[in-house]
């Protein structure tokens, strides 16, 4: 199994699922269940944060393995919440910024039944180490 | 409803994705609170060492900042994130239990400022520090 199929752990707790793309980094699908749950009927902040987070690794690893592969360390993340996940489906897609030497910048959106109004929205830096 | 019993609210387990995270009150102290993540294999981020993943990290911080507001306003009312970042200082040494403590350093009207830390094995080391602010929902803007 490749790296850009294999999901850690906190992935499966999740319950992520990855959609894949083609000549683009897989989307990624969130079921809504109690897992992920917050307060009643709405996704909790934390997972979608994670989602996000997930998002943006599988983004960022699909960008990396054109270059040779190498590892990723996160330096910071910033999460804008902008709706209530509600208990439907969530979407997830990473887009990587720019791609250095050694650090990369990538976006996360996360969006429910429309793409163009999503419920939540990161910025993350990473550290890249290459092999 | 007025008053806050942090002691009340956290006698129960929290149930849905903290539940799931396996996160528990720990401490409280003059203007802080601390909320607990034991560690465990389905919480790793990074299978080749074990580390735990950033997400656990950030619903640790979001909670822990949210209970501190309420703790400051001395009420439990909605209130919705807006935003929250996180610096990672260093990685969470694998097998060890994270705390994350959360501040309340500003209400007004309609927003709450927040910060905190998180650490494995003392404040003065931490391995992330938050930002974050809140909306007060019960409040007109």
């Amino acid at each position: 199994m490749s790296p850009l199929d294999a999901l850690p752990p906190y992935a499966e707790l999740l319950g992520i699922t990855l959609t894949p793309r083609d000549g683009a980094a897989p989307t990624l699908l969130l079921p809504f269940r109690d897992a992920v749950l917050g307060r009643p009927g709405f996704l909790h902040g934390g997972a979608i944060a994670g989602l996000l987070e997930v998002a943006a690794i599988v983004s960022l690893q699909h960008a990396l393995a054109g270059e040779g592969g190498g590892r990723i360390k996160p330096v910071n993340v910033t999460v804008d919440f902008m709706r209530g996940g509600r208990d439907k489906p969530t979407h997830a897609e990473g887009i990587v910024t720019r791609l250095g030497t050694r650090i990369a910048n990538v976006e996360a959106l996360a969006w429910q039944d429309d793409r163009a109004r999503p419920i939540a929205s990161a910025r993350m830096n990473y550290l890249i180490v290459r092999e | 409803m007025s008053g806050f019993n942090i002691d009340a609210f956290m006698a129960h387990r929290f149930g849905g994705h903290a539940g799931a995270l396996g996160i528990v009150y720990h401490a409280k102290g003059p203007g802080w609170v601390e909320l607990a993540l034991p560690y465990r294999d389905a919480l790793i981020g990074d299978p080749a060492s074990g580390v735990l993943a950033s997400g656990p990290i950030i619903a640790l911080m979001d909670m822990a900042t949210s209970i501190a507001v309420w703790v400051k306003r001395d009420r439990f009312a909605p209130q919705a994130t807006l935003d929250l970042r996180v610096d990672y200082l260093r990685p969470a040494v694998p097998g060890r239990t994270v705390i994350g403590r959360g501040e309340c350093l500003r209400l007004t009207r309609s927003i709450a400022f927040v910060r905190g830390i998180a650490y494995d094995e003392t404040p003065d080391d931490p391995l992330a520090q938050v930002a974050g602010t809140f909306m007060l929902m019960d409040r007109a803007a």
